[in-house]
């Protein structure tokens, strides 16, 4: 039977409290905080770190195929799946697609990646959500929304919790869109959102979904559903006969936000972290329609640890202020840095580097076992030429050797802590360090890698690698 | 091997005022520097046989030396090795004249920095390529002063000094610059500058504030030189080569474990085979002067150690004592340094071959030292762990 074998979810370590947005506008705060993605963080390397998450000391290379769900890629023409298979390390003869187009993608593509295992074509499908959507200034959106990622290794053995049943209804709509050329989310009147979209379809579609396996509310431990706030989220469960205080899973609205289309997936994960063996979970997302599983979990459970929980994430974390968040989503322009403008990166050596720098591979020399970065032709050690492995640095742990807090660097948040890291296996990398707290920074203090966006220039995003404080 | 102690000589050298020359051109500052050059050792233009041109970033061949001079159609040659390019112009100037190809040649370095529009270096995709050589397109967002900070962080770590103590040592050294900066008419900034001012200006990069860094300069500097038994025929006091030499690195302290970012190795290797190859057992009583190369203060701490005037971990002591100061047992800087005179990148090793050769002969005006008889300059491109080294020693 289809399951799931791995998750793991991402949550950005910048938070921005709701009173903060409503102290510059003015009006209600709505309470709590949002989680922010950091100006170097995109949907692409926040799905990175949920997938690093989920793999989990599953092996890369045994992952058949790659689904990549968000309605914030960075590319409209160039797909974000093939990037991030090059930055997971994963091969090359695999089926990568990226699902978009509403908020229910990311259950879109569980239910492909189902599909696609029960009809034979792949073994481990590996799917990422993530989403980092932006609401107009003083508006709703703006409070409500966060930035977050999922990612689930599904699988036909070793589930930790077996998919039951599926169900999914269309429903054409202007609820809640964006047009090609929106920047921001557009939503029409509340009431008619409220009762003719959400309420309406996903209601319709967990009453089918029930009927088609026979089963009632009382049949379920938890309930994971999409919910565009958390009294929407009542309103639902009310009308389909769960409790909420017992059976629905928290929105995680106070910590997080609606993450889009990541945010059923990353509370399926905060779901599955505290799930027994035996548990049901109804799991239902929505957008243009509606679409629900029925999960049991299986005693796999118990063996497993999600690396980094959703529980961690949550309580590690740096308060930015409104004026940081106004910049990094780039809503207000600023002063450029009196620095000669950023020239574009060349496409030829991206793809010439593709594997050292996305993958973050060097080499480990097979004569004298130095591991080096970048790649070198000739080893820094022991001088043997051409007699190397590869070596993999992204998944290694290292500890800082020295550190400079940076206020001249030409970028968008100031200022730039730049790291000399040594692997606790071997190796040295140079790079800079990102969600840190500046003050806090000393040298020997453990760190680890990170994908980031480091510029955007003539149309071309590019990532590469960035130190971290362990996140514990 | 031979050495080239006591084979060459300098016998004219010009500079222009360093700074934000405005209402200089790069054919002004070449011109007003090696007709100093020329009038300071006796000789017109047309007696220069070979030329070497050092410049960074200002001007591609020999062209950009002929043009302004009007050199006729002997060889020049552009030289580039990072900060360390006005000083390789001399060294190959000297290598020729001691091969006997020609007899007399000039050797200038020149910047022209401040029309650009920006208060630092270009971050140039060519520094990246330099910087980053396998990974030139997915670049770190480091600056100079980003770099050479995290030498301080590093240093501080090691030797168990506060950011507080080690700030104040490195105070110390600006303290300094800026006296002998204040006393020579050519150099970018001439004002005296308290400890507290330094330690109160606001932070480039932690823990370096504005005054650990140096600026951005205009400026042209220029050396004639010749070869040995000729050099009293155009002056009574030449200044005499003892040693000419370069350290590149290969970048090893980028990628290997076992630098740990509180010496530069390039320094101490340069170092020690120049004073080998002009006999110097200890350089710490040996040397007369020294115009190092303080692109930040830390660096010039750091450079205490690596050409042994201090030893490991001690230059705070030496620094308090007042060793390196005008009045002190080894003066540094005397003319300012970067920090104060000014760093048109490819002019410096020049400027400070000017400052050592004028007080070697005496003429150091306000600054002038006792009785010198060995001076040493050094410029180090790159950065620790990827350096490029200069050390160039002369004497009387």
């Amino acid at each position: 039977m289809v399951g799931i074998q791995s998750f793991g979810a991402y949550v950005p370590f910048c938070r921005l409290s709701r009173s903060e947005i409503a102290q510059a506008w003015g009006g209600k705060s709505g309470g709590g905080e949002k989680a922010v993605a950091n100006h170097d963080e995109d949907s692409v390397t926040m799905a990175v770190a949920a997938g690093m998450n989920c793999l989990n000391g599953v092996n890369p290379q045994s992952i058949d195929g790659l689904y990549f769900a968000s309605t914030t890629f960075p590319y409209k023409e160039k797909q974000s799946a093939a990037l991030l298979a090059a930055a997971l390390d994963l091969r090359s003869d695999i089926f990568t697609a990226d699902f978009s187009g509403s908020l229910r993608a990311g259950t879109s593509a569980i239910r492909s990646a189902i599909d696609a295992i029960k009809a034979g074509s792949a073994k481990k499908v590996m799917v990422i959500v993530s989403d980092l959507r932006t609401g107009y200034p003083n508006g709703t959106h703006e409070k409500d929304f966060g930035d977050g990622s999922a990612s689930f290794i599904l699988s036909s053995d070793d589930s930790l919790a077996v998919v039951e049943g599926s169900y999914n209804i269309t429903n054409e709509i202007n609820d809640v869109w964006r047009s090609d050329k929106d920047t921001f989310v557009q939503s029409w009147e509340d009431r008619f959102v409220r009762e003719k979209g959400y309420l309406k379809v996903l209601s319709e579609t967990v009453s089918d979904i029930l009927k088609e396996y026979n089963m009632d509310a009382k049949d379920f431990n938890k309930v994971v559903f999409y919910a565009p706030n958390p009294k929407l989220l009542s309103a639902v469960a009310r009308k389909l006969g769960f409790d909420p205080k017992i059976q629905v899973q928290d929105s995680l609205y106070d910590m997080v936000g609606n993450t889009g289309a990541a945010l059923a997936p990353m509370l399926l994960c905060a779901a599955l972290e505290k799930a027994e063996p035996e548990d049901r979970i109804l799991f239902a997302g929505y957008g243009d329609g509606s679409e629900a599983f029925i999960l049991k979990v299986t005693k796999q459970i118990r063996e497993f640890k999600p690396n980094r929980s959703v529980q961690i994430q949550l309580s590690t974390k740096k308060m930015i202020n409104y004026q940081k968040y106004l910049r990094w989503r780039e809503i207000i322009p600023v002063q450029p840095p009196s620095r000669p403008p950023t020239e574009r990166p060349s496409a030829v050596a991206l793809w010439r580097d593709s594997k050292g720098g996305l993958g973050l591979y060097g080499v480990k020399c097979k004569n004298c076992g130095t591991a080096q970065y970048p790649a070198q032709r000739v080893c820094i050690k022991c001088h043997e030429k051409d007699q190397f492995e590869p070596y993999r640095f992204a998944d290694k742990r290292g500890k800082l050797i020295t550190f400079s807090h940076d206020n001249l660097a030409a970028t968008t948040d100031l200022p730039v802590t730049v790291a000399v890291v040594d692997f606790d296996e071997g190796g040295r990398i140079m790079c800079d360090m990102t969600d840190k707290d500046s003050d806090e920074i000393k040298v020997g203090m453990p760190v680890e890698m990170t994908f980031r966006k480091v510029r955007y220039a003539g149309s071309i995003y590019d990532y590469w690698w960035k130190c971290v404080p362990v996140r514990i | 091997m031979e050495s080239i102690k006591d084979k060459v000589a300098i016998i004219g050298m010009g500079c222009t005022k360093f700074g934000e020359n405005w209402d200089m051109s790069l054919t002004d500052m070449v011109v007003d520097a090696a007709y100093e050059a020329f009038e300071d050792a006796g000789i017109e233009p047309k007696d220069v046989q070979a030329a070497w041109l050092g410049t960074y970033m200002s001007g591609l061949s020999g062209q950009t030396l002929a043009k302004p001079l009007k050199l006729a159609y002997i060889p020049i040659t552009r030289v580039e090795n990072m900060c360390a390019t006005g000083s390789d112009a001399i060294r190959n100037a000297a290598y020729a004249v001691a091969a006997g190809v020609c007899d007399i040649a000039l050797a200038l370095g020149v910047e022209k920095l401040k029309d650009n529009g920006y208060s630092g270096l270009p971050d140039t995709e060519l520094m990246q390529g330099l910087n980053f050589s396998e990974n030139t397109y997915r670049s770190r967002t480091f600056t100079a002063p980003g770099h050479f900070a995290m030498m301080a962080t590093a240093y501080f770590n090691k030797y168990g000094l506060s950011p507080e103590e080690g700030k104040r040592a490195l105070a110390m050294i600006e303290v300094k610059n800026h006296h002998n900066g204040s006393l020579h008419p050519k150099a970018h900034f001439q004002q005296e500058v308290t400890l507290e001012t330094i330690l109160n200006a606001p932070i480039i990069a932690w823990p370096l504030g504005l005054f650990d860094c140096c600026g951005v300069s205009d400026g042209a500097a220029a050396a004639i030189i010749t070869r040995k038994d000729l050099a009293k025929d155009f002056r009574p006091d030449p200044v005499y080569i003892k040693a000419l030499q370069i350290a590149v690195g290969p970048q090893e302290g980028y990628m290997s474990t076992e630098y740990d970012w509180t010496y530069v190795e390039e320094t101490f290797r340069a170092g020690q085979v120049a004073y080998q190859e002009a006999g110097i057992k200890n350089p710490r009583q040996e040397i007369s002067i020294a115009e190092v190369h303080d692109c930040f203060s830390i660096t010039e701490m750091v450079i205490y150690e690596d050409l042994q005037f201090s030893s490991r971990g001690r230059a705070k002591d030496d620094i308090e004592a007042g060793f390196f100061n005008l009045d002190g047992a080894l003066p540094v800087n005397t003319d300012g340094g970067l920090k104060c005179f000014g760093h048109p990148i490819g002019a410096s090793g020049l400027r400070m071959m000017y400052e050592v050769y004028k007080q070697l002969q005496g003429k150091g005006g306000p600054r002038q030292i006792k009785n010198p008889t060995l001076g040493l300059t050094h410029n180090l491109g790159g950065t620790p762990g990827s350096a490029t080294i200069s050390v160039l020693i002369v004497g009387n």
